[in-house]
């Protein structure tokens, strides 16, 4: 008897509560899979894409993404450069708030940049600034935060001033690191300024709960300028580390898009979810390096030779499901006004590629009696191993002997990050932002990320000549034909595929536009 | 028995400092670092964030400055997820893995216990072998079978449960969890059980107590499962250490924010002091359920005495 009557009222609390919950309050909640947690929501302590989709929603910068990830006036309601391309003035939106109602004010962006690049905010991204004068000495400790070439006009006029006309500027201030914070809110709190309840923001949201691991909670800002625009009340961001689960939460409803998918099962997601699976190309590439200074890989023949014989249709096709295109180039394509340069046998039909791969590697005296030997170091992943095995399998042909090693991220990186011994290794990269430096820089001399270790003073002359250029067209003109240089003839990096973003995205949602950069702010969503 | 607990606590302190500095040690063996990744770091940003968290110095001051913080109840912060420190991320994760940890293994304790006993008094009839069926099944097939299994039938088809995440708590959230992380644990306290049942209802004492005209009810519940609960409170010892810190596979595919995933996670991300927070929290369990055994010991068997 107690136990019905206690069954009985626990129904009845039920039901008024689901009552209360559906009815009055009809606010619009977005459940939003997101594939990891963010390593921290401080603007200037990030490092992934998954921060940058969170960030976005609760800061603005001077610059932002609108919905298909073109540029706009962001907190800048309006800028001019001046003739030299070198000094940059943003008027801030007049009356613009933070989260706590205080004006946001050219001195918040002072503060935060100087921030950004001091070396005891030890920020990952503090080269987001390395064009403005002074940055990269103050983070490297050879001068003053306030050494910084920023500063505040007047309460809504910031100006910076670069070291070189800088044409890709406005895309790097839509990056989050150049985010302001509010300088009051941070000398208050310190560190713990970025908590739920203390987090105050310039964005369409404001957070609201943090739990690691089960959700990230936002709220519509009522300060944002634009707020009255902004249809979606509550954002959670929730991450998704199980691809598996993620999907069948987004089948049962618990989730109304996700970043990720299990691409394995590609055709079967397919056909369960139709049009509400989004496919195309991303700006990232997913390349392997030789080591460039060390014999035989030195010799860009022999390199070229092996890039040539691999069947990156097959990789694209087999191992990846199409969910990855097959690459020539290290930049890829979809960067306006960017001619990319492929190596010359991208169109060659692959069986002459083998044949020319041949000739090339007997020329070098290597045949059966003298065959190739090859490693292959690869980070942990079940794509990266049938990807190295696809290519082991497609060298063998040739006389090429290839092993594996596989190691953990950490050891990987580690081991190409010093420069270790390798034959061969494979890395990835992700645009920062949308320009084509972003890739090329990697083949620079003595660029931290320029594992391969190659040095070419034509290509360095070039990508100086590109930073100098006095017209967008010169400057691409010059990153085009460094490209053609460094990867389609020296293969700086061995590009394989590209990237493609791949979202599940419900139906319900309006508003998502597919785009490179894989960027959808939530305040352009709506949902029904 | 008090000097005894007492004289046992004394004893987890070098223990746990021999751990601590084994640990410390053996973790920077490891090949790369925390701020390895995909995205390389300039050298110039990398060395900005050794020193901030004091990478940069000689490993034994580094270990001098983890111990002295330890001692002062600093775990530090964690080097990948910066907002937390690794304090707040056990306050944060540990409730959620020992509510569902504890629930499995009351339930594994119960369900299997009472199982066992029952295949033991029907040994070799029909219900000791559907008992000895499941307990098999349960034990070999994987928690990463049953979980996703677990989704597709109750989430996705019957719709009476959500397929993960934590729902602050809600009961409908933990059912999966529990089941999948109790299942492999009752079946081994079912076999433990019924193994133990079986020689204890063999022994003289109860012959004895059957001699002398007990009910069949006072003979097994009073007499035999006392002698038959040695084994199971061996096993529950370590078992309560392990369910009770939490398990990577169960919270990830049922997204639940507990601890369990840091200690493979963290060891991954180098994040070495989320790694030192892990061992020193699995290690203290580990003592303390170690203890508990001993003392439980005591209580069932009359032959124990700590004096």
């Amino acid at each position: 008897m107690k136990v019905q009557h206690s069954l009985k009222s626990w129904l009845i609390g039920c039901s008024l509560l689901a009552m209360t919950t559906t009815g009055a309050f009809a606010e619009v909640v977005y459940n939003r899979g997101n594939s990891a947690d963010p390593e921290s929501l401080d603007p200037h302590k990030t490092s992934t894409v998954y921060e940058a989709n969170i960030l976005r929603d609760l800061f603005m910068g001077l610059m932002v993404q609108d919905a298909k990830a073109q540029v706009q006036p962001g907190a800048a309601e309006s800028y001019t450069v001046s003739p030299d391309g070198k000094t940059w003035t943003f008027k801030l939106r007049h009356g613009a708030l933070w989260s706590d109602g205080s004006p946001v004010t050219a001195d918040d962006f002072v503060f935060s940049w100087r921030r950004l690049v001091d070396p005891a905010t030890a920020s990952e991204y503090a080269y987001m600034l390395a064009p403005v004068v002074n940055a990269e000495d103050i983070t490297a400790g050879k001068m003053k935060p306030d050494q910084l070439a920023v500063k505040a006009i007047d309460p809504e006029t910031f100006e910076v001033t670069l070291k070189a006309a800088t044409p890709y500027f406005l895309e790097m201030l839509t990056h989050q690191a150049t985010y302001p914070v509010s300088k009051a809110n941070v000398e208050k709190l310190g560190a713990d300024f970025v908590k739920p309840g203390n987090l105050v923001s310039n964005g369409a949201y404001v957070l609201k709960e943090f739990v690691p691991n089960d959700h990230i909670k936002a709220v519509k800002n009522d300060k944002f300028y634009d707020a009255a625009n902004v249809k979606i009340d509550v954002v959670n961001f929730i991450p998704t580390e199980d691809r598996s689960t993620a999907m069948k939460r987004f089948e049962a409803g618990e989730l109304d898009s996700n970043d990720d998918m299990p691409t394995e099962q590609l055709a079967d997601i397919k056909s369960k979810f139709g049009d509400e699976v989004h496919i195309g190309p991303y700006l990232g590439t997913y390349y392997y390096v030789f080591k460039t200074d060390k014999k035989p890989w030195d010799n860009a023949k022999l390199r070229q030779a092996i890039s040539e014989a691999i069947d990156r249709d097959y990789l694209a096709e087999k191992v990846w499901q199409n969910t990855m295109i097959p690459a020539y180039s290290f930049v890829p394509p979809g960067i306006t006004g960017y001619e990319t340069r492929t190596t010359d046998y991208a169109e060659k039909s692959q069986l002459d590629r083998e044949d020319e791969a041949k000739k090339v590697l007997a020329d070098l005296g290597y045949g059966p009696d003298h065959p190739l030997k090859m490693e292959i170091h690869y980070n942990t992943s079940e794509n990266h191993k049938n990807t190295a095995v696809a290519i082991q399998e497609q060298l063998k042909p040739l006389g090429i002997e290839v092993s594996l090693v596989n190691t953990d991220t950490k050891t990987h990186y580690g081991l190409l990050e010093q420069h270790g011994d390798f034959d061969v290794a494979r890395a990835g990269w992700i645009a920062d932002y949308k320009d084509p430096e972003n890739f090329l820089a990697l083949c620079k001399t003595g660029t931290g990320n320029n594992y391969a270790l190659y040095s070419n003073t034509d290509y360095d002359g070039l990508m100086a000549k590109a930073a100098a250029a006095a017209t967008p067209e010169d400057r691409m003109k010059a990153l085009s034909d460094a490209e053609a240089i460094g990867v389609a003839r020296d293969l700086c990096v061995m590009p394989l595929l590209y990237y493609s973003y791949h979202d599940l995205v419900s139906n319900k949602l309006k508003g998502w536009e597919d785009n490179v950069m894989d960027v959808h702010p939530t305040r352009f969503l709506s949902k029904e | 028995m008090l000097r005894y607990v007492l004289r046992r606590f004394l004893t987890a302190i070098p223990t746990l400092f021999v751990i601590v500095t084994i640990s410390f040690f053996l973790m920077r063996l490891a090949p790369g670092g925390p701020f390895n990744q995909e995205k390389g770091l300039n050298p110039v940003i990398k060395a900005n964030l050794e020193r901030v968290f004091h990478l940069d110095q000689p490993l034994w001051q580094q270990y001098l400055l983890y111990l002295n913080n330890l001692l002062h109840g600093n775990f530090g912060p964690s080097y990948n997820l910066p907002d937390f420190t690794v304090a707040e991320l056990f306050a944060d994760g540990l409730p959620i893995s020992i509510q569902l940890g504890g629930s499995a293994l009351v339930l594994a304790l119960v369900l299997g216990g009472m199982l066992g006993i029952v295949a033991a008094l029907y040994q070799n009839k029909p219900a000791d072998y559907a008992v000895i069926a499941t307990a098999t099944a349960g034990s070999t097939i994987p928690t990463f079978v049953i979980a996703p299994l677990f989704q597709l039938f109750f989430a996705l088809t019957l719709k009476w449960v959500p397929v993960g995440g934590w729902g602050d708590g809600a009961f409908v959230n933990k059912i999966g969890p529990v089941l999948t992380l109790m299942l492999p644990q009752l079946a081994i306290v079912a076999r433990l059980m019924r193994g133990s049942m079986i020689e204890s209802l063999r022994s003289h004492h109860i012959r004895t107590a059957r001699a002398l005209g007990l009910s069949e009810y006072s003979v097994v519940i009073k007499h035999a499962l006392r002698g038959a609960l040695l084994p199971i409170i061996s096993y529950a010892g370590p078992a309560a250490a392990a369910l009770l810190t939490g398990s990577i596979i169960v919270e990830s595919i049922f997204a639940i924010p507990g601890v369990g995933r840091y200690f493979v996670e963290a060891a991954l991300n180098r994040d070495y002091t989320l790694v030192m927070g892990t061992v020193v929290v699995i290690a203290i369990f580990t003592i303390v359920f170690n203890l508990i055994v001993d003392i439980l010991y005591a209580v069932v068997d009359p032959r124990v005495r700590y004096d």
